[in-house]
């Protein structure tokens, strides 16, 4: 630009002065009002394609004929369509042989696996792992039953949930808040308790616990504290813990139970999604 | 007399907020009843010992810069709080351990992050709006500020106004309602302040002694007024107590949510971008030395820019339960308002014209210059993201968290930064600023730090989206969200590495003024008496 021999005609200013600024005369920039006119234009086409225009009932539904939740409904639709026979197969299946079925076990695998990833991962864990209070679905530890048939259950009726008559029950007494166990029984039990995995105990404590817990304790987690799926009852030995096997958690849930608490699925999800999920689960590595 | 009648009004409120601080109903309300106890009653003290005291005859021929300095101070201090809270609540997401636990309930990211985008939006932003607005309008009308001591009430007020806010978000009193969280009572004393702000600046202009309204003011104008309509309407609400902070908006449903995000995008409309330009459209001309590109582009993309921003607000609700024909006119207006804001960015930059050599000399014209470059970035970028289908994968997604910084870090972080580094050396009347390459250390940790921010927020906005949105071959979603949160650990590390950059620049510009005051040398010939022009 600066070669230019001939100097560009200075531009006029507007004549006023503020506080030393001045303001040129140019005219606006062709290309910005092209492109604000361009705009405008596809503005009005485009409000006249789509619905747009507000009245008193209603608005201008657009030639097209769109609307976000047509699109929606129709994408969804068009799912469901690709997917209704597999999906009535994987409703009626028989769980105990889906595994035979190469494609209709792979179908189920995929759709447990987006329910698992709606519905469970909040409280089992995107990766099923499990939290505190929230039993890993990866090991082979399980409280109700590993068995495809039984995870099934557990998601159709849920655990100690006030939404369904058939639901999981069990309830371990408080022993420390209803006074069962005095403060040094506690202990003793608990000492016993986390023995029971083979972490080294004061061996008197473990002894008088041990008598607290053939007492109190193997009516529901057996005589050697291995559990008992029946009642949901965990098995104490093999340091597995569901919400800590340190001695302040153990001795907490001893003093006042717990009561983890597992909605019951079959209100939401429909009984191919439950099949569904139950062989995700099933399938995670713990599966029995 | 007009002593007594302050002394019995200062008495009566500090009374009342007495009353209001035994019978609150809750913490929130009760902590606003002790600081206005605490004000009020200071003031009665201060009034009361300076009743005899004769006042110092003021010149009406002088400009009134003290209220300008003290709004200064105010931006630098609360633009360092705002951006330290910013950084702070980007390493909490990054590292959720930061939500410590002594100090939930206070400190967490769901009480911090209100604060954050308070102390940046309305404490940073609106001290350097008011201080550069009453600035602007008294040199470009050659008149003083109209009203007095009433100029100091809106300083002070809104100072107020902070910090009930801020304290307000601390001790859980919130309205849930993003960048309108204030409480009613909040809102009330903020509606009282804004109105003696619009009578400050409307009188100063009326009593103007230069022929026409320069352009800043016309912009300056647009956002007080819009911003007292916006203000008015997303606040409608009936207390549910006199003694407490909670209320209950009038508006319900989706309608309530329109309202919201009506005021929610005016606010970037008015408050960020009609507000900033009022301090482009004069600082960059008076930086640069030249004169304004182009009145006709000015009129017009003014006009344009005020008449098409109040529509965008639906394309904040594409895909909810918003009527289809409201989010189709919310992303049309969206897409014309594209060249009606790249107005100001032409008019900017074009009154460089021949003075593009400046860059290479003066960094304060290259904070303008990087200024107005993301300000054309970010108004691009909106339209591109109203449009529906760009929508459905950037919504919810963090792409939007970069958007909006990629406009207040570089827009109006760093046109402020500009006008602060043009205002000290005039209003403390020194030759120059202390250190010029001081200034050039604040404008690369600047811009380094908002190119960290937006790219990292790009990607992982990104990222998130088609996460969502994957599905596998039988149609079924493939990720949790948990998935997609773990998958955006490093990005926030980075965006937390921006965040620490830019607020170091910013410091670096605290004590940069801080020494210009100080140490940098006297100019005794400033201009602080009011002459008009022609």
């Amino acid at each position: 630009m600066s070669k230019k021999p001939t100097k560009k005609p200075e531009v006029p200013t507007t004549g006023h002065t503020w506080d030393g600024i001045q303001e040129y005369d140019n005219p606006m920039p062709r290309w910005w009002l092209w492109c604000f006119y361009l705009t405008i234009i596809w503005g009005i086409g485009y409000a006249i394609a789509y619905p747009a225009w507000p009245g008193i009932q209603s608005a201008t539904a657009g030639v097209l004929g769109y609307s976000t939740r047509g699109e929606v409904a129709a994408e969804i639709a068009a799912a469901n369509a690709r997917n209704e026979a597999i999906n009535t197969r994987l409703a009626s299946a028989d769980l105990s042989t889906i595994a035979d079925d190469v494609e209709l076990n792979g179908y189920a695998t995929s759709a447990g696996s987006a329910v698992f990833k709606t519905w469970c991962a909040q409280c089992h864990g995107s990766g099923a792992a499990g939290a505190k209070g929230y039993p890993n679905l990866l090991d082979n530890d399980w409280l109700w039953g590993g068995d495809i048939e039984s995870i099934h259950e557990t998601v159709r009726v849920g655990i100690r949930t006030e939404t369904h008559d058939e639901t999981r029950y069990s309830e371990m007494p408080a022993f420390g808040v209803f006074e069962m166990l005095d403060d040094t029984q506690l202990d003793q039990v608990a000492n016993y308790v986390i023995s029971l995995s083979g972490e080294p105990q004061d061996a008197t404590m473990v002894a008088a616990g041990a008598a607290l817990f053939e007492e109190n304790c193997t009516s529901c987690h057996g005589e050697k504290g291995l559990g008992d799926r029946e009642q949901g009852a965990p098995n104490l030995a093999d340091a597995i813990w569901l919400y800590g096997g340190d001695f302040d958690t153990v001795r907490e849930t001893i003093y006042g139970s717990r009561f983890g608490v597992m909605p019951n699925w079959d209100a939401r999800l429909t009984e191919a999604q439950i099949n569904a999920v139950a062989v995700y689960v099933h399938q995670l590595g713990g599966g029995e | 007399m007009i002593n007594t009648v302050k002394l019995i009004v200062l008495g009566l409120i500090t009374l009342c907020a007495m009353i209001a601080a035994n019978y609150a109903r809750d913490l929130a309300y009760m902590v606003h009843a002790l600081i206005i106890v605490l004000v009020s009653g200071g003031l009665f003290l201060w009034v009361l010992r300076g009743v005899d005291e004769d006042k110092p005859a003021i010149l009406q021929s002088e400009y009134m810069d003290g209220v300008i300095r003290a709004g200064v101070v105010a931006t630098a201090f609360w633009g360092v709080v705002g951006f330290l809270v910013g950084v702070l609540i980007a390493f909490q997401l990054a590292f959720p351990v930061l939500n410590f636990e002594w100090a939930e309930g206070l400190a967490n990211f769901g009480r911090l992050r209100p604060l954050h985008t308070s102390a940046v939006i309305f404490a940073f932003g609106g001290n350097a709006l008011i201080a550069t607005s009453f600035y602007v309008v008294q040199r470009t009308c050659a008149a003083r500020l109209w009203g007095g001591n009433l100029a100091w009430f809106v300083f002070w007020g809104y100072q107020l106004f902070i910090v009930l806010a801020a304290t307000g978000y601390l001790f859980g009193g919130t309205q849930s309602k993003e960048y309108a969280e204030p409480e009613w009572h909040v809102d009330i004393w903020l509606t009282i302040v804004w109105v003696a702000y619009l009578a400050v600046f409307l009188g100063t202009i009326i009593k103007r002694r230069e022929k026409h309204i320069y352009v800043a003011n016309w912009f300056y104008l647009g956002f007080i007024v819009t911003v007292a309509m916006l203000h008015l309407v997303n606040n409608m609400t009936v207390p549910v107590s006199i003694f407490g902070s909670k209320s209950v908006i009038l508006w319900s449903g989706v309608q309530d949510a329109m309202v919201q995000w009506w005021y929610g995008h005016n606010a970037v409309g008015f408050f960020l971008t009609a507000g900033f330009l009022g301090m482009m459209y004069y600082f960059v001309p008076k930086q640069a030395e030249k004169p304004v590109f182009s009145y006709k582009l000015s009129i017009i993309h003014f006009w344009a820019l005020i008449f098409l921003y109040i529509w965008a607000g639906p394309h904040h609700l594409h895909y909810t339960a918003l009527p289809d024909w409201a989010s189709t006119l919310g992303m049309v207006f969206s897409i014309i308002l594209w060249m009606p804001s790249w107005g100001g960015m032409i008019n900017g930059l074009m009154t460089l014209q021949g003075a593009w050599d400046k860059l290479r000399t003066d960094p304060i014209i290259r904070m303008m210059v990087a200024s107005l470059a993301f300000y054309g970035m970010s108004t691009f970028e909106g339209p591109m993201m109203s449009i529906r289908a760009v929508n459905s994968l950037s919504h919810y997604t963090d792409w939007t968290i970069g958007h909006v910084h990629s406009g207040a870090l570089g827009w109006n972080g760093l046109i402020t930064f500009g006008a602060l580094y043009y205002l000290v050396p005039v209003l403390w009347k020194r030759e120059r600023l202390y250190s010029l390459s001081l200034v050039s250390w604040h404008f690369w940790l600047a811009t380094i730090g908002i190119v960290l921010y937006a790219s990292s927020m790009w990607v992982t906005g990104i990222m998130e989206g088609l996460m969502w949105r994957e599905v596998d071959a039988n149609g079924f979603l493939v990720n949790s969200f948990a998935d997609t949160v773990a998958a955006k650990f490093p990005m926030y590390v980075v965006r937390g590495l921006g965040g620490v950059m830019y607020l170091a620049g910013a410091i670096i510009m605290c004590v940069n003024l801080w020494l210009t005051v100080r140490k940098a040398p006297a100019q005794e010939t400033s201009l602080t008496v009011a002459v008009p022009a022609e």
